[in-house]
């Protein structure tokens, strides 16, 4: 039996520590936003937070998890970041097939919150690990320029910028 | 895809497309439009015959006003449960948040496809299919509340209007809702005749609306076949023999059965599935079984094998697809000649979705829960492998996390019946990705023989194309196909082209390749050859010494909606003007799946040979416009799919066994490799065509035409192989 700090709650799952915490949060857990694409970390629609950092769930054992919280697709909108990046998902009506898209704004949000202004190269960074098969990713980077512009404001997204070039 | 031609084929002359309508109460009260085609019969045939009304999808007026359209037309992405209300919600005269889509449950009778008669979602059909019935419907529907109101408030219904959901009188200033209307209404007679709304009109159709099935796509609450849960339900993970036509020889299942959480080891002819708590333990149970094949007649296939027997089949002349003129004396009368080679791989699907289907089976019923393309043939697959009748078989359809044809099979739903029976309770069997991969139904190889003649002005006098690739249409649709007439799909894009060449012939060879299941792909028979036809004008061009974009203008005087696309294509890529050493532009032109549409890829070639593409501009003329933003994200992303396989696609057979195996090695284009993107649409009045899949087949000419001008290299074999280009 191990315990999961998940989106705030406890959470108590009688699997082996090796598990990656996908199927526990998918089979175990009933908690089915996030995906399985691959089980190799390839594919990116696994993608869930620990401890605010993006992880692939489906190589990432539950004992990983001890002590930490994990966060999910069914609870990112709570958060600001996430929130705008599901409003900017929205707006530029980003979503096909949305299978992968649980992955892509964990991701997206993940880098929405710690960068207020990100180039081109900061979104290849941080979105080549997701995968999507029906071609979305002209308008995945729009809507997280757009989110980041929601989240930190043009304006300090701009003092940001320039703060960090003066650095 | 090929298919409506097919199906047209074997209508009678000048049958009508008028949708059959039929209204009543709805179970549990309000107005029920019950929405019929004609089919395969004529409207006067089937009432001549009396044939049975079989009504391809219904709308229900609720007594809350809510407008429920029931059909079988399913969401992958395509935007169809967007587009599809947009129809009716038009004629109907509400705002499209009053309208919510339901999946239609498995009935060949109730939801077919007014296309495919068969229920199905393909071939970019959708909104070719119900572009009339559901207007139709849509105005049916208003008359009759329409009328209900008038009646009620006694006037002429020509003095009342419908608007958002409500009908008004303007001259007393009375209104009703239509939910207070919808009983009344469904106890009138249909109208004998409804008027359509003249286009102008329009408020909805032709305006961007945002997806319908976004919001829930966004956190996690979109259910896809693979998220059922029921209660009671295991899990178990299979794997199939890795070479085609193989069974299973042994395993150890007690190995299996000490990994915690596996509960049952369960065998079918040519695959195991270990059943157990969850996903994890399946898995686990899977490696640990040890398993061994009888590998069967395929033990020794490989890729090279079949490519040596379809070079051999393109030696021998086929059924003639296209003829006209005489292409001998053309040819030998012409002072300069050209011919080549062209080749595509097999492909495998890789929906984000791996294959999945839960299943319950008792000995007198089966549920299934899945995400399908074809819910009815499912339900048929399902019967076959059960040996219930359909009947006793229900099915329950899912948001699709990607179709692209691997969908409209149901080898995965008979594979999961087979093992439910022999388990007790619910058990949703999961694919892993290296079984998607290794197991799909593929996109068949094309080998294609091309050659022209051109006149003293380097134009093409004669041309002859001769392509060798399997029959879909025939596995899928047994008996549909005449001895003797080429497969539709795999002639489509290749038997009539844009251009106007003045003798032409086109042959056929089928050749089914042994070891390895073929199925349809994003783009079908056009995506093999637009490629081959528009790589092949684009060569004739470079012979002629001519500008590419040039040399097409002068060869679609016939075709002007071509012209069209491909002027504004050039002009908005700014064609002919200077790139850097080692990047270029090519071009594509198309006309299939009912629409028109011209590429132009711009390209960069590293030193390395590799390529990327870096812009990508598109204008297309599909018709009259349903939704302007559907049309970009299905050209945009149907240009992704087709630069995925331009660059990385290639399955490849050794020993009988796929050799790749997942995204490692079956890559996928990433966002850091895509490139800009832009649509123009080309507004158009005539009817709808499909928008799905022609972004795919018109980009691989495009970005191997840009590579030619990039490099001078000229590739004939897909996918690129940056061997080939690397600077000497």
């Amino acid at each position: 039996m191990v315990t999961l700090n998940i989106n705030g709650k406890s959470h108590q799952a009688d699997v082996t520590p090796d598990t990656p915490i996908l199927w526990t949060l998918r089979d175990v857990l009933g908690m089915t936003g996030t995906k399985f694409g691959c089980g190799m970390a390839l594919c990116g629609a696994c993608t869930v937070h620990l401890d605010g950092q993006p992880i692939r769930s489906c190589v990432t054992p539950v004992a990983a998890a001890a002590g930490k919280k994990i966060a999910t697709i069914e609870a990112i909108g709570l958060s600001a970041a996430g929130k705008h990046v599901q409003d900017a998902w929205r707006e530029l009506d980003v979503v096909q097939c949305g299978y992968c898209q649980s992955g892509q704004i964990m991701s997206a949000t993940a880098l929405v919150a710690k960068n207020p202004n990100p180039s081109d190269a900061d979104i290849d960074a941080a979105m080549a690990g997701n995968i999507c098969r029906c071609g979305t990713y002209v308008r995945i980077r729009a809507a997280i320029k757009l989110a980041a512009q929601k989240a930190h404001g043009p304006a300090r997204a701009a003092a940001v910028t320039a703060s960090v070039e003066e650095a | 895809m090929g298919f409506e031609k097919l199906i047209e084929r074997t209508l009678p002359a000048g049958v009508s497309r008028r949708a059959f309508l039929k209204a009543g109460a709805a179970a549990g009260g309000g107005l029920l439009i019950a929405v019929g085609l004609p089919g395969l019969m004529g409207e006067a045939e089937a009432a001549e015959k009396g044939a049975e009304f079989a009504p391809n999808a219904f709308i229900r007026v609720g007594g809350d006003g809510r407008i429920t359209l029931v059909m079988g037309q399913v969401e992958m992405g395509q935007g169809t449960y967007t587009s599809m209300p947009m129809l009716i919600a038009e004629e109907l005269e509400v705002s499209l948040d009053q309208v919510t889509l339901e999946h239609a449950p498995p009935d060949q009778k109730a939801y077919g496809n007014p296309i495919f008669v068969v229920q199905m979602t393909g071939g970019s059909t959708s909104v070719r299919g119900f572009w009339t019935p559901l207007r139709q419907a849509g105005a049916t529907a208003r008359t009759m509340l329409v009328n209900a109101a008038a009646q009620r408030w006694k006037v002429d219904p020509a003095s009342c209007r419908a608007e958002r959901g409500t009908v008004i009188h303007p001259s007393s200033g009375r209104k009703l809702k239509y939910g207070a209307l919808a009983d009344a209404a469904a106890g009138l007679p249909l109208p004998e005749k409804v008027a359509l709304k003249d286009p102008k009109d329009f408020k909805l159709i032709g305006t961007p609306h945002k997806r319908l099935d976004s919001p829930d796509k966004l956190n996690g609450k979109a259910k896809f076949g693979i998220d059922t849960q029921v209660p009671g339900m295991k899990i178990a993970t299979v794997a199939a023999c890795p070479v085609f036509g193989g069974k299973v020889a042994k395993y150890d299942e007690a190995a299996a059965k000490a990994v915690k959480g596996v509960r049952q080891v369960v065998a079918i002819d040519n695959a195991v599935a270990v059943v157990a708590d969850h996903m994890w333990a399946a898995k686990q149970g899977l490696a640990a079984l040890n398993l061994q094949w009888d590998e069967g007649p395929n033990a020794k296939l490989s890729t090279a094998d079949i490519v040596a027997q379809m070079a051999k089949a393109a030696e021998q002349s086929g059924i003639v697809a296209a003829s006209s003129g005489d292409v001998a004396k053309a040819g030998a009368a012409a002072p300069v000649k050209v011919d080549a080679v062209y080749q595509v791989p097999f492909l495998a699907h890789a929906t984000m979705e791996p294959m999945n289907c839960t299943v319950h089976y008792t000995k007198d019923a089966c549920e299934i829960w899945t995400g399908t393309q074809v819910i009815g043939l499912a339900q048929l697959f399902a019967s076959k492998a059960s040996g219930l009748p359909p009947e006793k078989i229900t099915v329950h359809n899912h948001l699709l996390g990607g179709g692209f044809g691997r969908r409209l099979e149901s080898d995965y739903v008979y594979q999961a019946v087979l093992i439910a029976k022999q388990v007790e309770g619910p058990v949703k069997i999961v694919w892993t990705r290296e079984e998607d991969i290794q197991h799909d139904m593929y996109r068949p190889y094309y080998y294609d023989r091309i050659s022209a003649a051109l006149d003293d002005k380097g134009l093409p006098v004669a041309w002859n194309h001769r392509l060798v690739g399997p029959s879909i249409v025939d596995r899928y649709f047994p008996g549909l196909l005449k001895p003797g007439t080429p497969d539709p799909d795999a002639i489509e894009g290749a038997h009539e082209t844009v251009y106007d060449i003045p003798n032409r012939h086109v042959e056929y060879v089928r050749y089914e390749p042994p070891g390895i299941p073929t199925a349809w792909w994003r783009g079908v028979g056009p995506t093999h050859n637009i490629f081959v036809v528009e790589s092949f004008v684009d060569e004739l061009a470079a012979k002629a010494g001519k500008d590419p974009v040039e040399y097409r203008r002068a060869l679609l005087g016939k075709s002007p909606r071509a012209l069209a696309v491909l002027n504004l294509a050039a002009e908005k890529a700014g064609w002919g003007k200077a790139l850097p050493a080692g990047s270029g532009r090519g071009v594509s032109v198309q006309n299939v799946f009912g629409s028109y549409l011209a590429q132009v890829a711009e390209v960069e070639v590293g030193k390395d040979g590799s390529v990327k593409v870096k812009r990508l501009v598109c204008a297309v003329d599909c018709g009259y416009t349903v939704n302007p933003d559907t049309i970009r994200a299905q050209i945009e992303g149907g240009a992704i799919f087709g630069i995925t396989a331009v660059l990385h696609g290639e399955i490849t057979l050794k020993d009988g066994r796929v050799e790749q195996s997942n995204f490692h090695n079956y890559q996928m284009l990433r966002i850091n490799e895509a490139p800009l993107i832009e649509v123009h649409i080309v507004p158009s009045a005539e009817a709808p065509g499909g928008i799905g899949e022609p972004g795919t087949s018109a980009l691989a000419p495009a970005v191997l035409n840009a590579v030619y001008a990039a490099t001078g290299k000229r590739l004939r074999k897909l996918p690129i192989d940056p061997a080939q280009l690397t600077a000497t």
